[in-house]
C-alpha cells in the first residue's frame, strides 16, 4: 500500500544544509529522486551515521554531497567497485550508491553487471536522464533513438541500454524502475530494494530539462515529467503525454525479485565453518 | 603467535618460501585484513595464499570483474577503516593508475604490489624487468605523493610488506610494492620475524566533538586524522580538490593550501621513510647503484671487482620514492664513477644523474627478459675504474 506521508517527512533532517544552494539545473528531475531516496531511508529508520552513499562522476554522482550521512564520491564509472569493497569490510553499514546512465552502464557497465551476480547487499539508484549533463550534453548509452544530443548532430541512431533487463538478467536480486513523476510510488520502489537482503538495482527516470530538453525542444520540465509514462494523463495535456520521447514499452514498478544467497553472508558464514573446523582439529 | 598460518609458529621459524607467499603472510602479519586482486602473472600467487589465510583471520579476500574493480574496492574497504591491499603486474598496475591517485589525493591508505614483468603492453609475463621504476612514481595524473619500496630478496619482502602498511596508515598515502618476476618466485630459505614482534601499527583517528572535526586539518605532522564510517562524523571523500571540510572547492588559496600540505607531508617524514643498503661504499672509486634483482647482482659484482683490487661498492634503495638522495650523495662522496645496471631501457639512472649531477654516471640497460649477470655488471665496472685513473 502506498502512503504518502510527504508531508511528515522533513527532508532538510537528512541533508547537509550547509550545501545548500545545490547545484542542480532547474528544472532536474535528480533532486526529486534524491528527496524519495532520503524519505526512504528515513522510513526504513536508517541511520546517519551507519548510512555510507557511494557515487561516481556526472551530475549523480553529486548527489551524495548533500547528504548527511558518510558519503564518498569516487571515480568515474567505479561507485559500485568501491561501495563492494566499503560492503565487504564494513557489513553493518547500509551503503547505497548513486549512479547515472553514462557512469552505470557505459564506463562502469562491466561493475554493475559483476554486482548483478555477485549479489552482494547493496543498494544501487541509477538516475536515467539520458546525456551526460555535467560534459555539455553528449549521447549516453540510455538516450532514446532519433535525439539530438552535442554528439548525435544527425539524431542518435544507437539503441538505448534497458538497464533493468541487463540487471535482472544478470541475476541482481531485486530490479525495478518508476519515474520521477510519482514520488510516493518512487520512494515505495526504494524502500522495497533498500529493504531487500541482496543487490537491489533501482533505475529512476529523470529528466534534464536543461541541455537535454532544450536541446530537443521537449518543453519545460513540468511538460517533460508529463512525457514520463504515466497511467495518470490529464486530458488537457494529451498532446505532449501522447508524444514520449522515451519508449513507452519500458515497464515500471518492481520487475524481478529472486532470493539467491547475499554475497557477503554467504562468504562469512563459509569463512566461519572453516575457522570452527579448524578449531575442532587443533589447528591454530 | 600468529593464529593464522604455521609459517609463525616457533616450531619452524625457518621456511622454504617464495616472494609472493612472503607478501602474503607479511600482509596477514601487519594486519592487512582486505584484499581484492584480479588474476595476473607473475603475482597470482599472493592473491591464492590470501584467499586461504584471509578468512581464518577473519577478514576478506574478493576476485573482482578487473583491476580497476580491484584497486576500487581496496580503497572503498580502506574508506570503511579496515588495512587493504591487492597486487598486481604491468598491465593491471597501468589499470590501477586513476584510483591509485584517488587513494593519493583523498589520503587513503592502502598497499599495492606491483610484480614487474617485461613490457611495455603484454609483454613477457613470467619474465623479469624494472620497467615500472618511473611509472610507480608518476603513473596517475596530476601531482600526488606516492611512497614506492623495493625489497630484494624473500625475507625482504616480508618484513618490507609489513613496513609498506606501517608507512600506508600512518602517513595516509597509497604505498607501493615493486619489486620483479625472478625475486617474486625465487624460493630462499627465511627466518621470519615472529608476528608477536611486529606491532600492528594503527592509522590516526578522528578524536573529540565532530563539530570541531576537519577531515583535511592537519598538525605540524602534515597529516590529517581520519574518521570511521559508523563513529558518528560523517564526513564527505571526493577526489575533487577540496578544502579542509572535505568538500570540493575551486577557491585558489584553499586548494593551494591543501595541495601543498598533501606534497609536502612525505617530506616530514622522511627518517623513517627512508630505508637503503650500502656495501663497501665508505672507499668506493665506483660506485653501483641498482635495485631488487639487478642490486643481487651488483652485491656479487662489487665482490668480484674488489677481488681484482677495484675499489668498487654498492648503493640499494630499499625505499625507491621518495628517492633516498641524502643517502646515495653520501655514498658516492668519493666515487669517481657510478653504474647503474637496470632492467629496462634507462629509468634509474635518470634520479641517479639528477641527485648526482656533474658526477660521471653510466647507465646499463639490459630489457631482454634475462637479469644481469655479476659478471657483466663487474666488466662494466672494470672498464670505468680504467676510465678513473
Amino acid at each position: 500500500m502506498i502512503t504518502d506521508t510527504a508531508a511528515e517527512f522533513d527532508v532538510r533532517s537528512r541533508l547537509r544544509l550547509e550545501m545548500m544552494p545545490h547545484f542542480l539545473c532547474p528544472g532536474c528531475g535528480h533532486g526529486i529522486a534524491l528527496r524519495a531516496l532520503l524519505w526512504a531511508l528515513d522510513e526504513l529508520r536508517v541511520e546517519r551515521d551507519q548510512l555510507a552513499v557511494v557515487s561516481g562522476i556526472g551530475c549523480a554522482g553529486r548527489l551524495s554531497a548533500y547528504i548527511d550521512a558518510n558519503t564518498f564520491h569516487v571515480t568515474h564509472g567505479r561507485p559500485l567497485a568501491y561501495a563492494t569493497g566499503l560492503a565487504l569490510a564494513r557489513p553493518e553499514l547500509h551503503v547505497v550508491v548513486i549512479s547515472g546512465d553514462g557512469d552505470c552502464l557505459a564506463i562502469g557497465g562491466n561493475h554493475l553487471i559483476h554486482a548483478c551476480r555477485r549479489n552482494l547487499k547493496l543498494t544501487c539508484l541509477m538516475l536515467n536522464n539520458e546525456i551526460y549533463g555535467m560534459t555539455g550534453g553528449q549521447v549516453s548509452p540510455t538516450t532514446s533513438e532519433s535525439m539530438l544530443t552535442s554528439t548525435t548532430p544527425l539524431g542518435n541512431s544507437e539503441p538505448s541500454f534497458d538497464a533493468c533487463a541487463l540487471a535482472a538478467a544478470a541475476g541482481a536480486g531485486f530490479v525495478g524502475r518508476e519515474v520521477t513523476r510519482h514520488v510516493p510510488r518512487l520512494k515505495e520502489l526504494i524502500k522495497a530494494g533498500l529493504a531487500h537482503p541482496g543487490f537491489a538495482f533501482v533505475e529512476v527516470l529523470s529528466d534534464c530539462t536543461e541541455i537535454f530538453g532544450r536541446k530537443n525542444d521537449l518543453g519545460s520540465s513540468p511538460e517533460m515529467m508529463l512525457r514520463q509514462k504515466s497511467d495518470i494523463r490529464p486530458s488537457a495535456y494529451r498532446d505532449s503525454v501522447d508524444t514520449p520521447f522515451r519508449s513507452t514499452e519500458l515497464p515500471t514498478g518492481i520487475l524481478s525479485q529472486n532470493q539467491r544467497p547475499e554475497y557477503g553472508a554467504a562468504y562469512r558464514r563459509a569463512a566461519a565453518a572453516q575457522r570452527a573446523a579448524n578449531a575442532a582439529k587443533g589447528k591454530p | 603467535m600468529n593464529a593464522v598460518d604455521k609459517a609463525f609458529s616457533p616450531q619452524s621459524a625457518l621456511r622454504l618460501l617464495s616472494g609472493n607467499h612472503a607478501c602474503a603472510l607479511g600482509a596477514v602479519a601487519a594486519g592487512c585484513r582486505f584484499f581484492a586482486g584480479y588474476p595476473i602473472t607473475p603475482s597470482s600467487e599472493i592473491a591464492e595464499r590470501l584467499s586461504r589465510l584471509l578468512p581464518q583471520a577473519g577478514g576478506v579476500f574478493v576476485q573482482m570483474e578487473d583491476e580497476i574493480a580491484s584497486m576500487a574496492a581496496v580503497i572503498g574497504a580502506s574508506m570503511g577503516g579496515v588495512k587493504a591491499m591487492t597486487a598486481t603486474s604491468g598491465p593491471g598496475f597501468s589499470l590501477k593508475q586513476e584510483n591509485l591517485g584517488y587513494a593519493a589525493g583523498a589520503e587513503i591508505p592502502c598497499v599495492i604490489v606491483n610484480v614487474m614483468r617485461g613490457g611495455p603492453s603484454t609483454g613477457m609475463p613470467t619474465r623479469p624487468a624494472q620497467g615500472d621504476i618511473m611509472q610507480s612514481r608518476w603513473g596517475s595524473h596530476g601531482d600526488y605523493p606516492i611512497i614506492v619500496l623495493a625489497p630484494a630478496s624473500v625475507r625482504e619482502i616480508y618484513d618490507e610488506t609489513i613496513r609498506a602498511f606501517e608507512l600506508a596508515e600512518t602517513c595516509r598515502t597509497p604505498v607501493i610494492l615493486l619489486y620483479d618476476q625472478s625475486i617474486a618466485q625465487l624460493t630462499e630459505t627465511v627466518e621470519l620475524r615472529a608476528a608477536k614482534d611486529i606491532p600492528q601499527v594503527e592509522r590516526k583517528w578522528a578524536s573529540g566533538p565532530r563539530e570541531a572535526y576537519l577531515p583535511y586539518a592537519a598538525g605540524e605532522d602534515g597529516i590529517p586524522a581520519m574518521s570511521r564510517p559508523g563513529a558518528g562524523y560523517r564526513v564527505h571523500t571526493t577526489g575533487l580538490n577540496h578544502a579542509e571540510n572535505g568538500f570540493p572547492t575551486q577557491n585558489p588559496e584553499a586548494v593551494a593550501r591543501n595541495q601543498t600540505r598533501l606534497l609536502t607531508k612525505l617530506e616530514k617524514h622522511r627518517e623513517r621513510i627512508d630505508a637503503w643498503e650500502t656495501v663497501q661504499c665508505d672507499d668506493a672509486d665506483v660506485l653501483i647503484a641498482a635495485i631488487g634483482i639487478s642490486a643481487c647482482a651488483a652485491a656479487r659484482a662489487v665482490s668480484l671487482a674488489r677481488a681484482r683490487g677495484i675499489k668498487a661498492g654498492l648503493f640499494r634503495p630499499i625505499t625507491l620514492w621518495p628517492f633516498p638522495e641524502t643517502a646515495l650523495r653520501a655514498a658516492a662522496s668519493k666515487a669517481r664513477a657510478v653504474l647503474v645496471p637496470e632492467m629496462n631501457a634507462g629509468q634509474l639512472v635518470l634520479e641517479v644523474e639528477r641527485i648526482l649531477g656533474g658526477k660521471r654516471v653510466r647507465g646499463m640497460q639490459r630489457y631482454d627478459g634475462e637479469p644481469i649477470a655479476p659478471a657483466e655488471i663487474a666488466a662494466r665496472v672494470e672498464v670505468l675504474a680504467k676510465e678513473n685513473s
